[in-house]
């Protein structure tokens, strides 16, 4: 679910790859768990934290194996078919 | 003259048995015929139920009954056929009940390994003197890696089983492929271009990889070009080539050896997707548990702030007041009931001994009270007796006289 956000450095969590997602993750629990937050804020926090987890658990079940190979003089990557061979 | 029927005196008659033996241990003490190399044809190959390899080698003049017991035939990964041109390692032997000589050998090989054997072992002695096998050299490979890179054949089992492992175990993980032919001439240079422009993309790792099969298939692997350049490639480099018993120059030059190309890209990702599922739902459980406690906290602040609002209300000290004033009251009371109860006691005392001390109990007790009759004073003694006097009793009195 898109998440906008007050803070202007916060990024949508459907556009965070699996490791910002997971870092920022990390922070936040962190915070909850060290700072002394307060309520307002400590919800705010709760609810982006949960958005990133399940961003986080959408990519991990999604995945698919990104194979790509490098062709020609300039090694460009292009994507790589394994029935074709 | 007839011949003489005994032959000129011999200095012993050997017995077939004693003869053989004797052969026997001729060739037995002799040390080249027992750590020897034969090369020929092999024919008359023969492999009966017992597990057992018999074969004949042969080239154009001579042949050689050849033997090879059952543990060692298991550990051929050579296939033997009639016609085939090899090596064969082992020890002459005479198996005595035929009188027959032979080879009992431990290794077979194809014709011209050996050479190659050589060769190998004359790189890996400069390569290693060189120090491109310290242990200091190896690089730490990620645990965790975002880009793989994979030297290979772009046809062949090795690809397919290592892709289909990479997608078992880290789906999320991005393979980069620079494919190369693995065998033949063209092999060595293909190689080391491939690792070189895999090199160059900033990968976490690097997987060179190949199938197995013999000396010569795998030789690529142990030309020094291809062993210089996974020597010097900046990123981590796993070789994965051949079969478990199989190492190539490059499994020493590599930052890790695997067993396997399927080994190599297991452990290319030590930490899968298991364990990043895991990881994720331990997030999930201490941001619930942190905001919980977080809420709790702050509820158990207001309850206890809304504790002492309450205790310090006006209402409170009101009825607070209210209180004092009831048990004071109480207590006055109770004191003056009872200094009132204790005169009331005193009271009553006096007023029972009073009763006691009275003259009319006296009387009642069978005392009288004796007066004269003519100025009515009492009589106490004798002496104030008169002719005529009263007695008073309880009840009433009467005269008497003297």
């Amino acid at each position: 679910m898109p998440k906008s956000s007050a803070k202007k450095t916060e990024k949508k969590v459907e556009d965070l790859s699996y490791e910002e997602a997971l870092a920022e993750l990390e922070q936040i629990v962190s915070a909850l768990e060290n700072e002394q937050s307060q309520l307002e804020e400590a919800i705010k926090l709760f609810e982006r934290g949960q958005a990133l987890a399940a961003r986080c658990g959408v990519l991990l079940e999604a995945a698919e194996l990104k194979v790509k190979q490098v062709v020609g003089e300039d090694a460009e990557a292009i994507d790589f078919d394994e029935e074709s061979e | 003259m007839q011949p003489s029927l005994f032959p000129p005196a011999v200095p012993q008659t050997f017995t077939v048995s004693k003869l053989t033996f004797h052969i026997r241990k001729l060739l037995e003490e002799n040390e080249v015929l027992q750590d020897v190399w034969v090369q020929g044809e092999i024919s008359n190959l023969s492999r009966p139920a017992s597990g057992h390899v018999y074969f004949t080698l042969k080239d154009a003049n001579a042949s050689l009954k050849c033997v090879m017991w059952k543990t060692s035939a298991a550990r051929l990964n050579l296939s033997l056929r009639d016609g085939l041109e090899v090596e064969v390692h082992g020890k002459i032997g005479v198996y005595e009940p035929q009188g027959q000589y032979q080879l009992y050998a431990d290794q077979i090989r194809p014709v011209g390994e050996g050479a190659l054997y050589q060769e190998f072992i004359r790189l890996k002695a400069m390569l290693e003197a060189e120090g491109l096998f310290d242990p200091e050299r190896k690089r730490h490979i990620p645990e965790l890696p975002h880009r793989i890179g994979i030297v290979t054949s772009a046809t062949g089992a090795a690809l397919r089983d290592m892709l289909n492992t990479l997608r078992r175990r880290l789906p999320i993980v991005e393979v980069i492929l620079a494919p190369s032919p693995v065998q033949g001439t063209e092999a060595p240079p293909a190689l080391v271009k491939a690792i070189d422009t895999l090199d160059r993309r900033q990968l976490d790792v690097i997987i060179l990889a190949r199938g197995g099969g013999s000396i010569e298939d795998l030789w690529a692997f142990n030309d020094e070009r291809v062993v210089r350049a996974v020597a010097d490639a900046l990123t981590p480099i796993i070789c994965g080539v051949g079969h478990e018993t199989d190492f190539t120059l490059c499994d020493f030059a590599a930052d890790l050896r695997a067993p396997t190309p399927t080994a190599a890209a297991e452990l290319a990702t030590q930490i899968t997707i298991l364990d990043l599922r895991a990881e994720l739902q331990t997030y999930h459980t201490r941001l619930a548990s942190s905001t919980l406690s977080l809420i709790a906290e702050q509820k158990a602040a207001l309850s206890s702030i809304t504790s002492q609002l309450r205790y310090l209300s006006p209402a409170r000290l009101i009825q607070s007041e209210r209180q004092r004033l009831d048990e004071l009251s109480r207590r006055g009371f109770m004191s003056v009931a009872y200094r009132v109860n204790l005169q009331k006691k005193f009271l009553e005392g006096a007023q029972k001994r009073l009763e006691a001390l009275s003259p009319l109990a006296v009387l009642a007790r069978g005392y009288a009270v004796v007066t004269r009759k003519t100025d009515g004073g009492v009589v106490s003694r004798v002496a104030q007796a008169s002719e005529e006097m009263r007695v008073r009793v309880s009840d009433g009195e009467f005269e008497v006289r003297k």
